[in-house]
Order: structure tokens, then sequence, then C-alpha cells
């Protein structure tokens, strides 16, 4: 009964692995077949001969090295200055008391509630008026802090002592040093969290660069990758290997420093919210 | 001392002084634009609530206010109940050893883009060519037209939910899991309580705050649902499917909005999303803290 019960758990669990990694494994299988081997019965998981050219042509094509640096630099920048500001508001928040604390603090999470879609139109006008269209700006500056960021680094700071601030001032530290000095050094594991969602969020995101780039060579990879599906041809070989690739930075993350980082990040949300 | 009371303000402003700019403010005048008959550029007309009555007699944003919805039903009946299966299973003492690889490949699908992950999918839901047809006919199972069929949009989409968000919510019940105390459970058994009645009456209660997170979470995802259906439905359609069986509010919204350029009428779908992931969302808390002991 014991031992039943065991196999019927390890089985199900293994076949929801192989479904998850299953259109991966496919995914990448099809970056190295033809088109015309794509749409070929039966299906096969071993294409015919290793067919690079879906590669080659992604990077003579389309500006597919660009579009990687682009999605680099722009989930980069975005990540450094969420980390910077939300620790510094989510220090504001765990350590000081002051008048207007609880009231800021429950419009931070009321902003959580509205969805970004409501002001999309506005904030595009917006853009256009700073002439921030087509340019990275008009990425990273609305997405320079994120409420979570704060509300996630006010709940681990929460747990620093108050002593320890107490004694930095006795010794004359400024609060910024305290902050910069104290602060953020026993708060890295937190931040590394922070980085982490922050990253493979602003890597992952679509709406807002697919409404405010329009040149290949300004796109990320997301909107990049749509350009290669236009109403007269779709390249599923090139489509899969962009894909793959635009993959490769968050499965490396996910596997070297991610895992147990991913999930500590998630589960703060779920339990104290 | 002065400053003493000013460099809290400090710290916090950052975020109040960008959501300011770029949250608050466009929220509002959203709010203005809703109000007014705009294509293009130039000032437009006011036109009262006439946007709003429109909307609800534009038989296109009924049907993608009927598809949002019935999607996030789908996701809370169907998509949640899995995650919950999925975590008791990831909460067994007998797999110890490989729970970090099983969470971790559960985790896999939602870090990685939605585009790609629509991109992956056109090759799982293709009719003749697609990898789930090709399972359903080595069952002997009848086989559907996944994306060609406007009734079966949702379904697909579904489908296509329960890959990529069954895990992500499975970790969410599991750590709410992982927080109820074993002697609890021992002693719900020791009164002669069976598994699933330990289950039901001890443990299911106790996984309340997750769940609430949870649902939440899953409305407001739903609703804001906008690249997978976008992506899948193809351009030939607009992001809107055959029939418009994949046109969700968000993909109506962005249509109008950057497409037909019709600011006003964008705005108010805007506004509507908002009023309804607001309602659901107090609804949800109203609920779930009705039989809530403390």
């Amino acid at each position: 009964m014991k031992n039943l019960n065991k196999l019927i758990i390890f089985l199900s669990l293994t076949i929801g692995v192989l479904i998850t990694f299953l259109p991966f494994v496919y995914m990448i299988v099809c970056s190295f077949k033809t088109n015309a081997e794509i749409y070929t019965l039966p299906i096969s998981f071993i294409p015919k001969k290793f067919y690079l050219e879906n590669y080659h042509r992604l990077f003579t094509e389309i500006p597919f090295a660009r579009q990687y640096f682009n999605s680099t630099f722009i989930a980069s920048v975005q990540t450094v200055l969420n980390v910077f500001l939300a620790s510094l508001g989510g220090f504001g928040f765990a350590k000081y008391n002051f008048k207007l604390k609880n009231f800021l603090f429950i419009f931070l999470l009321v902003t959580m509630m509205i969805p970004s879609q409501v002001g999309l139109v506005p904030l595009f006008l917006m853009m256009n008026w700073f002439r921030w269209i087509d340019t990275y700006w008009a990425i990273i500056v609305p997405g320079a802090v994120s409420a979570f960021g704060i509300f996630f680094m006010r709940s681990s700071m929460m747990g620093i002592p108050d002593e320890i601030l107490d004694s930095a001032r006795i010794d004359g530290a400024s609060e910024f040093g305290i902050f910069s000095k104290i602060i953020l050094p026993m708060s890295t594991a937190s931040i590394g969290i922070l980085a982490i969602l922050t990253f493979t969020g602003s890597w992952n995101n679509f709406m807002w660069p697919l409404i405010v780039l329009s040149s290949d060579t300004k796109m990320t990879l997301p909107v990049g990758l749509t350009t290669l599906m236009n109403l007269y041809k779709i390249e599923y070989g090139m489509l899969m290997a962009g894909s793959f690739l635009s993959t490769v930075p968050i499965l490396i993350l996910l596997i070297l420093v991610g895992q147990k980082a991913f999930i500590r990040g998630i589960t703060v949300g779920a339990l104290k919210g | 001392m002065k400053l003493q009371k000013v460099i809290p303000y400090l710290f916090v402003s950052p975020f109040f002084i960008l959501y300011a700019i770029f949250g608050l403010y466009p929220t509002i005048y959203a709010l203005y634009l809703s109000f007014f008959d705009i294509t293009g550029i130039g000032k437009g007309e006011f036109v009262k609530f006439n946007n709003y009555i429109n909307l609800f007699s534009d038989s296109r944003f009924i049907k993608a206010l009927w598809n949002t919805t019935y999607y996030a039903l789908g996701s809370i009946f169907i998509i949640l109940p899995i995650a919950l299966v999925l975590a008791i299973l990831l909460n067994s003492k007998y797999i110890e050893k490989l729970k970090g690889f099983f969470t971790t490949s559960f985790y896999l699908p939602l870090i990685t883009s939605a585009v790609v992950v629509a991109i992956m999918f056109t090759l799982v839901f293709d009719t003749e060519y697609g990898l789930l047809n090709a399972l359903l006919r080595s069952f002997k199972l009848p086989t559907y037209r996944w994306l060609q069929e406007p009734k079966f949009g949702i379904p697909t989409l579904i489908i296509l939910g329960i890959w990529r968000y069954a895990g992500i919510n499975a970790l969410y019940f599991l750590s709410g899991l992982q927080s109820v105390s074993e002697e609890l459970q021992d002693a719900a058994r020791i009164d002669g309580a069976n598994k699933w009645q330990s289950f039901w009456y001890v443990t299911f209660p106790l996984l309340r705050p997750v769940t609430l997170f949870v649902v939440v979470q899953a409305i407001i995802g739903s609703y804001n649902l906008f690249a997978e259906p976008f992506i899948l439905a193809g351009q030939g359609s607009g992001g809107a499917g055959a029939g418009d069986g994949m046109l969700m509010m968000t993909a109506y919204l962005y249509v109008n909005g950057f497409r037909f350029l019709r600011m006003g009428y964008a705005s108010a779908i805007g506004f509507i999303l908002m009023i309804i992931i607001f309602i659901l969302t107090l609804i949800q808390l109203k609920f779930f803290r009705m039989g809530e002991i403390d």
C-alpha cells in the first residue's frame, strides 16, 4: 500500500514534468529543422540532419544580436534601478516612523491593484510628448520602481534589529550611510531575489515594448520575434531558434542561482499578502 | 530636529514621484479621455458616457468581456484545483529527494516569456502537425481544430494556462501546506477522520490565506492576459483568433488604442477592466474573510 502510493505520486509528478518539458524540447528540435520538415508527418523528435540555417538566418536577416543587446541592456538597467529604489523605499517603510507612513503604505498597496493597462493610452501620449517613442527611455523610466519591490524589501528589512541602527547613529553615521553601509549589505539575499525577479520580468515584458518600440534595431527580443510572424509568411524554424536563444539566459539563471531564490521570492507575496 | 523628520520621506519619495508621473497621472488622464471621442491627434469631442454606452452595444467588446470572464472562470475552477492536487503531491514525504527538481521544473513555464510560450504552442495546437493532436491520435481519441474553431478559443487558452500557471500556483499552495502543522492532521486522524476528511476539514481551511491570494492573482492575471492569446491567435485575425474566439479585453484595448487610434474608447475599456478587477477582488476579500475565526 505504501509502495503503491509512492509509485502513484512519483509517476504523476514525473508525467507532469514530462508534459512541462515536452514543448521546450520540441521547440529546440524544430529549431534544427527546415520549415518543410516541421510540417511533415509523423512528428519526429530527431531532425533529419542538423540544419543550422535557421540560426544563421536569424543573425543575418533580422538584427537579432542587436535585439539581444537591447533586451540585456534594458533588463540590466531596470534591475539596478528597481533594486536600488525598492531598497530605499523598503528601508523607509521598515525602519522609520513618520506621520504619513500608514497612509502612504496603504496607497502603495492599492496601486498594486490597478492594472497598468488603464493608463496605457495617456502614457503613450506622454512618451510621445517627451520624444521617448522608440527609445530605451520609454521602457526604463516608467518601470524604474515597482510597488511590489518596495513591499518585498520592506518585509525583509523589518527583520533587522533597530539596535544596530541606533548604535550606528551613536557612532555618528548619517542616515544614508546607515542605509548604504549597514542595511544594504545585510539584505543581499533579498536583493538577489528581487534582482532575479525584476530581470526576468523585464526580459519577458511584451505589451509595453510592443507599443513604444517601432524600429527593429530598438526592439527587445519578444517584440523582435513577433516580426517573424507576419500576414504573409511565418518563419517557424527561425521563430523556434530565436525563442530558444532568448530563453537561454533565463534557463541559466534558474539552474545556477535561481531555484531557491525564485521560490523564496514568490512565496513572500503569498504568505504575507 | 527638522531634518530628521524629512529623511524618511526622502527614502520613500522616489516611488511616489515616479508613480505620480507614470502611474497616477495617466490613470486620471485616462478617465478624462474616456469621456471624449478622440481618434488620432486632435482635441476630440466631449461625449459624456457615450464611450461606455457604446461599448456595451459593441458586440466585439461583449465577446471580449465574455471570453475574458470565461478564461477567468477556467483559471479558478480548472487551473487552481489542478495546482492544489500538484501541491499535495509535492508535499508528500515520499519524494523528499526529488522535490527540488520537481519544483524547479514546474517553475520553468512561468519564467519563460509569454511570447516564447505562445510560439511554442503554435506547434502544440496545430491541427495536423501539432503535438496535442498527435498525442490524442495515438490514444485513438478525437482530435480538434484548436486554433481554427471559435468555440475552442478559450478552452485552448485554458489548456495553455494549465501548462503555464498550474506549477506556480502549486508552489504557492505548497508554501501554505508546509505551514500547516502535522500534529494538527495527526490529531484529526486520531479522532477518526480519514485522509480526505482531515484534508477537507483541517488542512484546507488553514490554506485560506494562500487560497485568497492565489484566487485574486488568478483573477487579475486572467483579466490582464495579453501576450499568449494575442500571439497564438495570429496576426491574420489581429490577435483575436478565428471568429474572435480568443479576443481578450486587453487585446481589444490594444487594437482600439494603438491600431485604430480610438484613444477615448480604449481608455473606457481600460476603466471597465479596472472596475471589474476591483469588484471581483473586493468580493473575494469579503468571501474569504466571512468564515474567519479571528
